[in-house]
């Protein structure tokens, strides 16, 4: 029994595709990030548009998280500016918003809360009204069926990265930004992401990752490499 | 907008600032000594004594003068802390974070010289009187403000979550000023004295006045010098600071520095291009 | 756009309800320090009600501020803070819904438990009924004032001692307006300009206090 099938795009995620974005969605230009006082990088630029994978490449420490965490709005750049459908990233609509998805190094996967749970307020905060079918169903295709009504606390790490993995499948977001999204993923798992992102890249959609591990299987990405 | 590049931004460049205080300093210290001696002179000997407390109230010649520097002091800090959340201008967080130790020596001052004066007057050291508590609430809102700023190992972070703190802390200072009077005269009627009543002379007006003028400019001399150290130790490694620290920084590197911190104040993007 | 905090609202009191502990220790806590006034200061009746006002504001104050202590902690700490701050509602509305759910679950008890401890100190009739009043309108507003401090202090070293610097200051003309207008109802005087002051505070630090709690968040994202 194969839990991660990889059968049709749910139409929850049909956003992504019928809005097809034009030309390029999301561009940086002239970013220089820092931690505390400590310089990163700086000059790094680049525009990436629909159906298109940027990996982001450096040694531990270049700044690869704080670039992600940039890309998304959290953090500020020292200098440059980030644009996300022609808005500046800090203070983009509410549409704009909802259409990008950051899953980080830190989950977000309430320890209280069960798979489904912690799926269902994931939506509900991002004002996205989810079915309980597409939740159910989406949570099978990440290898957690039979485990929507444990708590989290009782998951293994995989597990854990699994149910915020989830998020993937029924977001309606067309850019998503991951970081490290392998970590504690088994070889399956690996190949079941790789699969969603190069479908999510096909119907148009836009991805930007880390990763220290190997990424064959992944569709061709554009570099940025930030040593 | 044009709020982004207009010419005071000039001063913003810490290496420009260092400049300028470095000439400034020199004449401010005598400045604040001369004023202090003529107001010292003029309280102890010139003024004459009151016809209630005699001789103790001499003490207001430093009591009132630090008093009101506390409470300007708090609001410049929490006007610094805005410019610097609003424009990210470093320079202001550099210039809160020197006034906030001389803020809280001012009040401490005060709140030392009010017990001095208290002893005599009102037979003791220390009463809940309405200014003495709300100047103490001033002298824990200025430790709270170094201790944020001081715990935060990012000092952007700390600048930035420190200035947030200023300003709600300024929003709250009147209501605290007014809660506290107003519960003062709910619990003892009215207050224990006014000395600055219209009984004054005006040989004490002119000596408070000369006192306020040196503590001003004392204020003025120590922040700076502070501010000038803050700026050097948060950019140890260009070329302005260690031309500074031996002494010896030029024009020309003053301008260049001043040429890339405008840089990196000025983010691209709408704002910046208009 | 009220759909998201309304599901933001039901987690956070359903997580506090999961875990009942928070809520008893909080109580507790309330409670104890109370009782610390009578044994520090002796069984008189009529000292213990003079001393009933403050003690009772002074004790939810200080519970307020030690329960507030967590109120982003566990969010931040597991990456929920990064996604309600890129949530597609503003994270001053997102603030202010986690500071309400909060206050419902670990301020209402309080309110709901004062007058009893009143009693216990010597209030009577009105008394109590004004000092459940002060509380009702005066806690929500220390509730806003430590989020604001509970926000900055966030992985600082300190951190809960270094809020309780930050935040007692500001909490000053709540405790003197609300434990006032029960001094003011002991004394037969008229206490509504209390409330009625108290309650202004409210209306003023509502709008205005989840703009600093959102803006102190994003500065600890940063």
């Amino acid at each position: 029994m194969d839990a991660l099938s990889s059968d049709q795009p749910k139409p929850a995620r049909a956003g992504a595709r019928d809005q097809g974005v034009a030309g390029a969605a999301l561009e940086a230009e002239q970013l220089a990030c820092r931690r505390g006082e400590l310089p990163l990088f700086e000059g790094a630029g680049f525009s990436l548009g629909a159906g298109e994978l940027l990996l982001v490449r450096g040694r531990n420490g270049s700044g690869k998280t704080t670039l992600l965490r940039t890309l998304c709005g959290l953090s500020e750049p020292a200098r440059g500016q980030v644009r996300w459908l022609g808005q500046d990233i800090r203070r983009m609509d509410e549409r704009a918003q909802q259409r990008m998805l950051y899953i980080g190094h830190r989950d977000a996967v309430k320890d209280e809360l069960t798979p489904l749970e912690n799926l269902q307020i994931h939506q509900g905060l991002r004002g996205e009204g989810g079915a309980l079918d597409a939740q159910l169903d989406a949570l099978e295709r990440a290898g957690l069926g039979g485990c929507e009504d444990i708590p989290a606390r009782y998951l293994s790490q995989g597990q854990r990265r699994r149910t915020a993995l989830a998020r993937l499948l029924i977001s309606p977001a067309t850019l998503w930004i991951l970081d490290e999204p392998l970590t504690a993923l088994d070889q399956r798992a690996v190949a079941w992401l790789f699969e969603r992102i190069a479908e999510h890249l096909q119907h148009g959609g836009l991805v930007v990752t880390t990763s220290h591990q190997s990424i064959d299987g992944l569709p061709e990405p554009r570099i940025l490499d930030l040593d | 907008m044009k709020g982004r590049s207009i010419p005071w931004l000039k001063f913003t460049a810490p290496a420009s600032f260092y400049a300028l205080a470095q000439r400034l300093v020199p004449w401010l210290w005598p400045a604040a000594a001369l004023c202090a001696i003529a107001g010292l002179y003029m309280g102890f000997f010139v003024a004459p004594p009151d016809h209630q407390q005699g001789d103790a109230y001499r003490i207001l010649f430093i009591h009132v003068p630090t008093a009101w520097m506390g409470m300007l002091l708090y609001l410049l800090l929490a006007v610094y802390g805005a410019i610097f959340l609003v424009w990210r201008i470093k320079m202001a967080d550099i210039m809160a974070r020197a006034i906030a130790p001389t803020g809280a020596l001012m009040t401490f001052l005060s709140l030392w010289t009010g017990a001095l004066w208290g002893a005599p007057t009102w037979g003791t050291f220390w009463v809940w009187d309405a200014r003495l508590t709300s100047t103490l609430i001033l002298l824990f809102l200025f430790l709270g403000y170094m201790a944020l700023h001081a715990a935060s190992d990012d000092r952007e972070k700390g600048g930035r979550a420190a200035s947030l703190l200023a300003i709600v802390g300024a929003v709250n200072v009147p209501i605290i000023y007014f809660s506290v009077e107003w519960w003062y005269n709910l619990h003892q009627g009215v207050s224990v004295m006014r000395s600055d009543g219209p009984s004054m002379a005006d040989s004490m007006v002119a000596a408070l006045l000369l006192m306020i003028a040196a503590f001003w400019i004392y204020a003025g001399a120590v922040v700076l010098r502070r501010a000038q150290v803050e700026a050097l130790s948060r950019e140890p490694r260009t070329e302005w600071a260690q031309a500074a620290a031996v002494g010896r920084l030029t024009r020309d590197q003053r301008q260049r520095a001043a040429a890339d911190t405008a840089l990196d104040q000025q983010p691209l993007g709408p704002e910046g291009e208009a | 756009m009220m759909r998201p905090l309304w599901t933001l609202l039901q987690r956070d009191i359903s997580l506090i309800v999961t875990r009942r502990q928070d809520v008893l220790t909080v109580v507790a806590f309330f409670v104890i320090v109370i009782t610390l006034f009578p044994l520090a200061i002796g069984p008189e009746p009529e000292k213990l009600r003079t001393i009933a006002p403050g003690a009772v504001w002074v004790a939810a104050a200080l519970a307020s501020l030690i329960s507030l202590d967590r109120l982003f902690a566990d969010d931040w700490r597991d990456g929920t803070l990064e996604q309600l701050a890129l949530a597609p509602q503003p994270l001053a509305l997102t603030a202010l819904a986690k500071v309400i759910a909060h206050w419902l679950s670990l301020g209402l008890p309080l309110v709901i438990l004062s007058p009893a401890l009143g009693y216990s100190l010597g209030l009577q009739g009105i008394e109590l009924a004004v000092l459940a009043a002060s509380l009702l309108l005066g806690t929500p507003i220390l509730s806003l004032l430590g989020a604001v401090g509970a926000a900055m202090t966030l992985g600082v070293r300190g951190g809960g001692a270094l809020m309780a610097l930050l935040i007692l200051p500001l909490y000053v003309p709540v405790l003197i307006l609300g434990a006032g207008a029960v001094n003011e109802a002991m004394f037969a005087a008229p206490y509504q300009a209390h409330l009625s002051l108290l309650g202004a505070l409210l209306a003023v630090a509502l709008p205005l206090l989840p703009l600093a709690i959102a803006g102190a968040l994003r500065i600890t994202l940063d």
